[in-house]
């Protein structure tokens, strides 16, 4: 198995000033979030509607698909489909190579990282060069981003500048966010030129009418797509939408959701390649059909990647993106991670508090709290959580099952864990006790504190 | 096209029962005073709001911004606005705009609730002017200000089909520790005009 969730947060909180200026930072992204969603009158009634046009959507996703793929074709974009990663990357990789390109720009697309389209792609020669300011930052870093809009967002300023100072050459010591962006903007102003294609994600496809919206707030897709003359723009079949009308829906929740702002600066809708050029759409699945036919967990596939999950999540702001091991972290990655790869990702649904937050915050309401529990359940039945933690989950299922069990164990516990010395409980097995002391143990049961205050004792 | 097939396959046969599309009907709030709102939103975006009586002192307000003194290389897509020092039509290649100062564009309408104004492609000849530019103007109508999204997409139903975007406020990024900076890849200014 895989080295899950625990040990690496454990890496993480290790450095606690730096857990907690990341719980801040984070936090705060979801204050900005509440005071953009408070402005907003009928903020609820857009997320019920949001959720009724995913539901809709994923009821008849295959037609709709169809429809997208028509009128795209119709308006001279080549629509690609790829079952899985590696037929992605062939096809990303085969357009490239037919028309000669080496140097590819990106702007930011979390499918292209979960098919580790870079390495591929590098390996074949081609020069790719992330364009969204976090990408580059966590590109040029060696790893992967933290956080789905705020790739770098576990990167302090300093370490931003040192980064530039090897890479962009800035001046040594720098870590102004100004003079750094501005470093970044000539730096990638130079790459834009120098394209032969870009790639971008997408946002949302429209079956309707056939476009594809990209959202960014530094106009790095318009600029990667509008001077090189290919564009290849990569989605999973959860993107389409089916009315123009609905962009209106998901576009308030999308920004306040993310990062507190009314709308993202530039909101494209691409319909057709521009003046002599190419449009390639590549429709990917990679495992996303397969969690349409899961009834308790399909509704993660109406996930709009806006990243309010991870924001509130109690876990996320206080162990790091690069905890969860996997492209989408937080919450949503905790539900996506062990359907995509159940042994790799098994400790990630027990990442939560299930405290709920996250499905509070949710712009199309994801039960996210439910399908975690969902997911714990169906791990433990397939024996992929560690037996110890399957042992304390069977141990407490007997004893809360069984009103004398219960009774008895607490009557011994009241008795004998006085008496144990710490070494022994405080042992490697109380992983609770690790950090924490047990509380005082009372007296009497809640039960008999109850009776007993019932007939007017004190 | 096999994967094709087989990915439309599964999704058919992993489809839940149909459910119905909601009505998008009662969403968002129509502003009292749409003008007034948007001028807030553009400022909370990070633009700038001008509010002119007409075409001329639109031109006018053109001439009165910082970049205008400075700027060599215009293009005005909006008649009577600005100055164009080059013909877009006749550049070749996108790349020559790299050097582009100032783009003055026309916008088909302009969201009160987030400062988004609509411009339509078809208008461009290069997609790259309104990001390339180091300065961008919008120009809008007063009776193409409209509250909010719902009654933008409503709007933009009946436009030739076409690439197009919403522009809100100039280019922006919070990537490193979340401090707030204009000009990231595009526009390092975002002017919106509205006339009547």
């Amino acid at each position: 198995m895989a080295q899950g969730h625990p040990e690496a947060a454990a890496r993480f909180v290790a450095d606690e000033a730096r857990t907690r200026w990341h719980d801040q930072a984070v936090w705060w992204i979801r204050q900005k979030r509440d005071t953009a969603a408070a402005a907003v009158p009928d903020w609820e009634a857009l997320r019920t509607t949001a959720a009724q046009i995913k539901r809709h959507t994923l009821s008849r996703l295959a037609d709709y698909l169809e429809d997208f793929e028509r009128r795209a074709t119709a308006h001279g974009a080549r629509v690609h489909w790829a079952r899985d990663a590696a037929e992605h990357n062939a096809i990303v990789h085969g357009i490239l190579a037919a028309r000669g390109v080496t140097r590819l720009v990106k702007s930011k697309s979390m499918l292209t990282e979960e098919c580790k389209l870079n390495p591929y792609l590098e390996a074949r020669g081609v020069e790719v060069v992330d364009t969204d300011l976090g990408e580059r930052i966590v590109q040029l870093a060696g790893e992967p981003p933290s956080h789905i809009v705020m790739p770098a967002i576990h990167r302090r300023k300093e370490e931003i500048g040192e980064l530039f100072q090897i890479h962009l050459r800035t001046r040594p010591g720098a870590a102004d966010p100004t003079y750094l962006t501005e470093a970044a903007r000539q730096h990638l102003r130079g790459k834009f030129l120098a394209a032969g294609a870009g790639l971008t994600g997408v946002n949302f496809a429209v079956a309707e009418t056939g476009a594809i919206v990209v959202c960014t707030n530094e106009g790095n897709a318009d600029m990667g797509t509008s001077l090189p003359p290919i564009h290849i723009a990569c989605m999973g079949i959860e993107k389409i939408i089916p009315r123009e009308r609905d962009l209106g829906v998901f576009l308030r929740l999308l920004a306040r959701s993310a990062t507190g702002q009314p709308v993202t600066t530039y909101t494209t809708h691409f319909l057709g390649p521009r003046a002599a050029g190419e449009l390639h759409i590549v429709i990917v699945d990679n495992g996303r059909a397969e969690i349409l036919g899961r009834e308790a967990l399909r509704a993660s596939l109406a996930c709009i990647r806006c990243g309010a999950c991870m924001n509130t999540c109690p876990v996320y702001r206080r162990s790091g993106g690069h905890s969860y091991g996997y492209t989408v972290p937080g919450p949503i990655g905790s539900v996506l991670a062990p359907q995509h790869d159940p042994e790799r990702h098994a400790s990630l649904p027990f990442a939560s508090t299930l405290c709920g937050s996250c499905a509070d915050v949710c712009p199309v309401r994801i039960d996210l709290h439910h399908q975690l529990l969902e997911l714990r359940q169906a791990l433990v039945r397939e024996r992929l959580v560690p037996w110890r933690k399957r042992f304390t989950i069977r141990f407490a299922a007997t004893l809360l099952r069984s009103p004398v069990v219960y009774r008895v164990v607490g009557w011994l516990a009241r008795r004998l864990l006085p008496m144990l010395p710490r070494r022994l409980l405080y042992a490697r097995w109380n992983a609770w006790g690790r950090q924490r002391e047990l509380p005082p143990l009372p007296r009497r049961s809640f039960a008999a504190e109850y009776r007993r205050r019932s007939h007017g004792e004190p | 096209m096999a994967s094709r097939d087989d990915i439309l396959a599964t999704l058919r046969r992993n489809a839940p029962s149909p459910v119905a599309a909601p009505a998008l009907t009662g969403l968002g709030v129509a502003f009292a005073d749409p003008l007034a709102e948007l001028a807030r939103s553009v400022a909370a975006v990070g633009g700038a709001f001008v509010r002119v009586p007409d075409t001329a002192s639109a031109d006018a307000a053109v001439a009165a911004l910082p970049v205008a003194a400075s700027a060599r290389k215009v293009v005005s897509l909006v008649a009577g606005v600005g100055r164009s020092s080059l013909e877009l039509a006749a550049v070749g290649d996108p790349h020559e705009l790299d050097d582009l100062d100032l783009a003055i564009l026309p916008g088909r309408l302009a969201v009160a609730e987030n400062a988004a104004v609509w411009v339509d492609g078809s208008a461009l000849h290069h997609r790259a002017v309104f990001v390339i530019a180091d300065h961008l103007v919008l120009v809008v109508r007063a009776r193409d200000v409209v509250s909010h999204l719902h009654e933008a997409y409503d709007r933009l139903a009946g436009r030739p089909p076409g690439y197009g975007l919403f522009i809100s406020g100039p280019s922006k990024t919070a990537d490193i520790e979340q401090v707030l900076v204009v000009g990231a890849q595009g526009a390092r200014t975002c002017t919106v005009i509205v006339i009547g």
